[in-house]
């Protein structure tokens, strides 16, 4: 418990210097905001810009606007954005179910069906299926994100038509709670389909491997040696050995799991953080893009944590022992 | 040996599937080519890559013979969903200007005038109006019994409201800027008062330039730019033929039929719906797969080229001819060697407009030689058009006496939509014998602070005209309009005599007299070469067949679509 609070803490730190390092990045970076934003409103002049400058605190020295920042931050008032001129927390807030629905379920299908295929393929590892497996496997890893979502449109939304092009619900939907939950679902599986297959093969990869590896080990051979059946062998003792690493990797994935949701989003017109991360990247809305990183930094940190004390309830060893973390 | 016959399974079986993927994916080479995410010009005032003016030419591959054709009796009812790259900041078009704002704006509000094919203005909130003969005075007669959505009634001091903040708060200041005082001797008349003649102010009182909006609602002491009820279903209230129902920033407008409109039966369509979607190739299979009932964001001209090949779908260049867009490079004139007309009209020389058109364009985008679009009633073809040839370049500089393998040049783009322009433009430079690149900045803002701050040598470029050139013309030229800012004089011309002619023209009344002022105008600028005028790109627009009535005005989707209806 003690370790989890040190681990707490140690992330509330971690959020402070990313908020900081974000915020000396993006204002450091080339380009004036103020005539980004008179450039949005189509014209102005001179005073308009220092109008701006006034308004939005730009004309302070750089330390100024950081502390002003941070301190706005600890408050949770993330700002206004310069584009839509609304609260940043607003617009994250409205973004933030909807890419941790896409990612969350992302996330599971690759662990779940990634970790059956791995014990399934290490079960017969010179078996056809495991092969074709591996093959598959490969061809996951290697094809970009962005091109599988491209794939799966042109073949399943475009020549079949059997699921949505984009967005997250179709807007001429009308019905009750449960059939817009569906019309949500069927607009979820090729986003979260092509945001998992990539983490899918990986999982399968490595649990395959870790399987073999405890497959092999002296408690499993003493478990057969007790005349358990095969199946309890496999899914109750060694499984859960070899989920371990799936489990270390995914935590540590998780990150470039949510930089996959930005191009996700993007291709599917999904209306989460990453599409509005790349939206504001583009209009140089630093208070937006600011808000969306600490917002995703906060998630990847929040799994983290999370994975330690998860893998803490499958490893006793680590409770025990206090071995990592 | 198993393992061989696997192997031997897998390849044909793999063979097979690629076979499919091959007969299914017939389009893909369309698909794959320079679609792009949108860059931040398409957020703004000016898009670079997909809309505009139509030219006084019939683009091929236009469906004309099915456009704005009307089968059958009106029908009311339906839901008309729109998908646009357009991401508006907010919903109030009296202190934002632009495409984005303005679609959904125009459906939401209505304005004093409409304007037909002409450019004549028609009836609308005022149902007449009279320009006195001195021009000094502008009388509007508004339609008795309209109301805003919150059911208050609309009156002429909502008028006078609209008129004076869009004149202290709108980006395009020249629109309102005569306008010294608005009288309103009784609820249904409004009387704009002028300090000079100010022909351009029929034309600003379009729906997507001046939205009557309520005063009870905005003038409540908050900043106007600011106000909360410029966006959102909590306060806002509209006066046009649709209410705003759903508003999600940056992804979905949901705006309903509004019962009490003033006009009698309209609108006919239930609801609208506009989906911001990113991505232009999104679109196109929304097009292609009838979940999307119109569009004018389709992005490259690859998209066009496979949506009129879509036998389902209409595509057409007609309405927006307003809007004027014109793609151009221009010349920062402080640069030593930029100041030299000589040089500048060697590059005119050089440029190959068709070329650009035909080729880079594959045929969706115009010549253009003037900085009036030739749809405006304004355009001069008489002006001076260049495009003799490098050696006709090389000639000129030459007799100038100018060395061009001394010059160092640098074009700018708006990225990343502009691109294939400046590369084309580097190589007519190399051409000439000048030692050229292509300056790549990251993203728009960049190229904004680049162009507004006077860093760059010259840059491709994408204006609007705006209807009339007081409004979208002018801030170019104007030698008083230098103001640091994207989208104003950023060449640093100045031309007393320009200037004079453009102060004649924006306040001459008869149309006749006032052409032959712009008409010098261009001639003027196109031999001062301030400016290279490419392209002219029309503002492709595509509909369902079942899309009545479809909105091919001069304003195109920047218009109100009561009159639109579904035929299914």
């Amino acid at each position: 418990m003690r370790r989890i609070a040190v681990r707490i803490a140690q992330s509330l730190g971690l959020i402070l210097a990313v908020v900081v390092l974000n915020f000396t990045l993006i204002t450091l970076a080339p380009g004036d905001a103020a005539v980004v934003i008179a450039g949005e409103s189509g014209a102005g002049d001179p005073e308009i810009l220092e109008e701006i400058r006034q308004e939005y605190g730009l004309d302070d020295p750089f330390v100024v606007q950081l502390v002003r920042y941070v301190g706005n931050v600890v408050r949770g008032d993330l700002g206004d954005s310069y584009f839509f001129e609304e609260p940043v927390t607003g617009l994250i807030a409205d973004r933030l179910w909807p890419t941790i629905l896409l990612v969350g379920t992302a996330l599971i299908f690759a662990i779940v069906i990634g970790v059956l295929i791995g014990v399934f393929t290490a079960r017969r590892p010179e078996s056809p299926v495991s092969h074709g497996v591996t093959v598959f496997s490969l061809v996951g890893y290697s094809m970009p994100v962005f091109w599988t979502g491209l794939l799966l449109i042109i073949v399943f939304a475009s020549q079949f038509q059997l699921l949505p092009v984009s967005g997250m619900r179709d807007p001429r939907f009308e019905g009750n709670r449960v059939q817009a939950w569906l019309d949500v679902a069927q607009h979820l599986v090729l986003p979260a389909l092509t945001l998992g297959l990539i983490y899918l093969a990986q999982y399968s990869r490595l649990s395959r491997a870790s399987m073999l590896e405890v497959l092999q080990s002296d408690y499993v051979r003493t478990a057969r040696a007790k005349g358990l059946s095969e199946r309890i062998v496999v899914y109750k003792h060694a499984l859960r050995n070899a989920v371990i690493p799936v489990v270390t990797v995914a935590g540590l994935q998780f990150g470039a799991l949510i930089s996959g949701a930005l191009l996700v989003e993007t291709v599917f017109n999904w209306p989460g953080l990453g599409r509005l991360a790349a939206d504001a990247v583009f209009r140089r809305d630093a208070p937006v893009l600011l808000g969306v990183l600490l917002a995703s930094a906060t998630l990847v940190i929040l799994v983290n944590l999370l994975t330690d004390v998860v893998y803490r309830i499958i490893d006793p060893r680590i409770r025990v022992g206090g071995a990592s973390g | 040996m198993l393992l061989k016959r696997f192997g031997l399974r897998l390849l044909v079986l793999l063979s097979v599937l690629a076979l499919i993927a091959a007969a299914c994916g017939g389009d893909s080479d369309d698909e794959a080519t320079d679609d792009t995410t949108p860059t931040e010009a398409d957020d703004v005032e000016e898009s670079t890559d997909d809309e505009a003016d139509a030219g006084a030419e019939e683009p091929e591959g236009s469906d004309d013979a099915d456009v704005g054709a009307v089968d059958g009796e009106p029908v009311a009812g339906g839901t008309l969903l729109m998908q646009s790259t357009q991401v508006p900041r907010h919903l109030n078009g009296t202190v934002q200007s632009g495409y984005a704002t303005a679609v959904p704006g125009t459906q939401l509000n209505a304005s004093p005038l409409l304007f037909d094919e002409e450019f004549n203005p028609q009836p609308y909130l005022a149902e007449s109006w009279e320009v006195a003969e001195d021009g000094l005075s502008v009388t509007l007669n508004l339609v008795d019994g309209a109301v805003f959505h919150d059911g208050e009634a609309i009156t002429s001091e909502d008028v006078a409201f609209s008129i004076t903040t869009a004149r202290d708060n709108h980006p395009f200041q020249t629109m309102f800027a005569p306008v010294a005082s608005v009288d309103t001797p009784d609820d249904l008349t409004a009387i704009i008062n002028l300090s000079e003649p100010h022909p351009a102010i029929l034309l600003a009182m379009s729906p997507g330039l001046l939205p009557i909006i309520p005063e009870h609602v905005y003038n409540d002491g908050q900043d106007i730019k600011e106000h909360p009820c410029n966006a959102g279903t909590e306060c806002f209230v509209g006066s046009g033929p649709f209410q705003l129902v759903e508003y999600e920033a940056g992804s979905i407008i949901r705006m309903q039929a509004f019962e009490d409109f003033f006009i009698p039966e309209r609108p006919y369509l239930e609801e609208i719906i506009i989906e911001i979607t990113p991505d232009p190739a999104t679109i196109v299979l929304g097009m292609e797969n009838g979940t999307t009932d119109l569009t004018a964001t389709m992005g490259s001209a690859a998209n066009i080229l496979r949506l009129q090949d879509n036998e389902d779908v209409i595509v057409t260049a007609d309405g927006h001819e307003a809007i004027g867009q014109v793609q151009w490079l221009e010349f920062n004139l402080s640069d030593p060697a930029l100041s030299d007309v000589n040089v500048r009209q060697a590059i005119a020389d050089a440029i190959d407009r068709e070329f650009l058109a035909d080729v880079i364009d594959q045929g969706t985008t115009f010549p253009v030689s003037t900085g009036i679009v030739t749809a405006s009633p304004f355009h001069n073809p008489d002006a001076e058009q260049y495009g003799g040839g490098v050696e006709m370049a090389q000639q000129r500089l030459a007799d100038a006496g100018v060395d061009p393998a001394s010059i160092s040049l640098a074009v700018d783009y708006i990225p990343p939509a502009q691109l294939p322009y400046a590369e084309y433009v580097v190589q007519v430079l190399q051409d000439i014998g000048f030692d050229a690149s292509v300056n790549t900045v990251p993203d728009f803002p960049t190229w904004a602070a680049r162009v507004s701050g006077g860093e760059h040598q010259m840059t491709i470029n994408n204006v609007w005209n705006w209807g009339d050139p007081v409004i979208g013309v002018h801030r170019t030229y104007l030698s008083t309009n230098n103001v640091g800012v994207i989208w104003t004089n950023n060449t640093g011309y100045n031309n007393p005599e320009v200037d004079d002619l453009l102060t004649q023209a924006g306040a001459e009344f008869d149309r006749d007299a006032r052409a032959a002022l712009y008409a010098d105008f261009q001639v003027q600028v196109n031999e001062d070469v301030p400016i290279v005028f490419l392209t002219t790109p029309p503002f492709w627009q595509a509909y369902q067949p079942k899309v009545q009535n479809p909105p091919v005005g001069i304003w195109g989707h920047m218009s109100p679509m009561h009159d639109v209806w579904l035929s299914e």
